[in-house]
């Protein structure tokens, strides 16, 4: 058992104890129980799985961030992350709609970049929603 | 002399304006809550994220970083934080006044300017300062795609080259009544020290570098989101005692005004019974 707290720019979403938890690390998805060596990775887009004390569950879509580990606590810093039942999916599929639009008709290297990431996460977002239905 | 019926119609005037102001302070006060608490809740993010900036920077010995560049100052960009709405007292005066002060210091022509608010845009738009950017529309609420985007367009000035220093000029919320009003740097961002820490092994993933390149600009929206919750904040802090003060003075002014409402009409009461009481002498006499 060990102590995560989740928290975005906005304000904190989880911080209790647990069992285990799964982040999409920057090179991968990473799997952390307790007494993890010190660890700071960067998260991409991806599921956040974790486990509570009573065993349970729980999934989040994350759009990326950082997690850092050390003496028995797990911090995740997210640039956005939701709850499963927070995923509003008809927005994820508009989302994805426009994303997908926009890379056909983005120039710059940097808007190419933001369409991929958007469309990354509003598929991310369906995904997760599909797959725990 | 007023009559008595103007002064009855001022005082239904005023009474109405206290409502008005009455109501507008306890807007302010609930936002202010609001504000309060987005600076409460956003500070263990930007507090674990300095640490691991921290925690990297003395991990690698070389830290760099675009955003640590120090340069040649040609072009300093300044980002004044205003208020979109009036009726907060000497808010944006404060503001405006110590932006202009600086702006015209000796060394001061290579200043050029981002607003953030629309009460800073009514007052340099009648200047002659160069403007480069406004944003307004945050109606007195935090908007993180909006500090997204300001955030976004300062990096990209000063990754470009085309503003070598980046300030911002806004408040820090002290407490209901007073904020401080002061000029920090941006950009180039110092390299957070990590003397007084523990240093512990971490194990990077990736390593150091490309985790400070992903890092870096989440740690600038911190501040720059920081420095409008801060601002929004004072903002509603200033507005809720100006608003107390109008009603508190608006209160007063009801109570004179009716004291000489009450004079007026038993002034004009008299009057009456004077004529009543000379009118039957005279018959009588």
């Amino acid at each position: 058992m060990f102590k995560l707290s989740i928290v975005s720019p906005e304000r904190t979403l989880f911080e209790d104890n647990v069992e285990s938890l799964i982040v999409p690390g920057g090179e991968g998805y990473l799997g952390i129980l307790s007494h993890h060596a010190p660890l700071i990775s960067t998260l991409k887009v991806g599921e956040i799985t974790f486990r509570d004390t009573g065993k349970k569950e729980i999934s989040m879509a994350t759009s990326g961030g950082f997690i850092e580990v050390s003496d028995n606590v797990a911090s995740i810093l997210v640039d956005t992350a939701e709850f499963l039942d927070e995923i509003d999916l008809s927005r994820a599929e508009n989302e994805l709609h426009r994303a997908e639009e926009l890379l056909n008709v983005t120039v710059t290297a940097a808007d190419h970049d933001r369409a991929i990431h958007s469309r990354d996460k509003a598929r991310n977002r369906i995904n997760l929603v599909k797959k725990y239905k | 002399m007023p009559t008595p019926r103007d002064i009855r119609k001022r005082i239904r005037a005023v009474v109405s304006t206290s409502q008005i102001t009455k109501a507008m302070q306890m807007v302010a006060a609930a936002r202010l809550r609001k504000a309060q608490q987005m600076v409460e809740q956003s500070r263990p993010y930007s507090e674990k994220m300095r640490l691991i900036l921290e925690q990297i920077s003395s991990a690698s010995a070389e830290v760099e970083h675009p955003f640590f560049q120090k340069r040649e100052v040609k072009v300093r960009v300044m980002v004044v934080f205003t208020s979109d709405r009036g009726m907060c007292g000497s808010f944006n005066t404060n503001v405006i006044r110590q932006a202009v002060r600086i702006l015209k210091e000796p060394g001061a022509e290579n200043i050029k300017l981002v607003l953030v608010g629309k009460k800073g845009e009514d007052y340099f738009r009648r200047q002659s300062w160069p403007i480069l950017k406004v944003y307004k529309g945050l109606q007195g609420r935090m908007n993180l795609e909006v500090v997204r985007n300001v955030t976004d367009y300062l990096i990209n000035l000063f990754v470009s080259g085309e503003a070598d220093h980046v300030q911002l000029l806004c408040t820090r919320f002290k407490s209901m009544v007073s904020y401080k009003l002061g000029i920090a740097d941006f950009l180039p961002i110092n390299p957070p020290k990590a003397d007084h820490v523990v240093t512990r092994q971490y194990i990077f993933e990736p390593d150091p570098k490309k985790i400070f390149d992903t890092l870096m600009p989440a740690y600038a929206l911190t501040i720059i989101q920081m420095a409008l919750a801060d601002s929004l904040a004072s903002e509603h802090g200033t507005r809720m005692i100006a608003m107390s003060l109008a009603t508190r003075n608006a209160e007063e002014m009801v109570d004179t005004l009716t004291l000489q409402y009450n004079k007026a009409r038993q002034g004009a009461i008299t009057k009456e019974l004077l004529e009543v009481v000379s009118g039957s002498e005279a018959l009588r006499g």
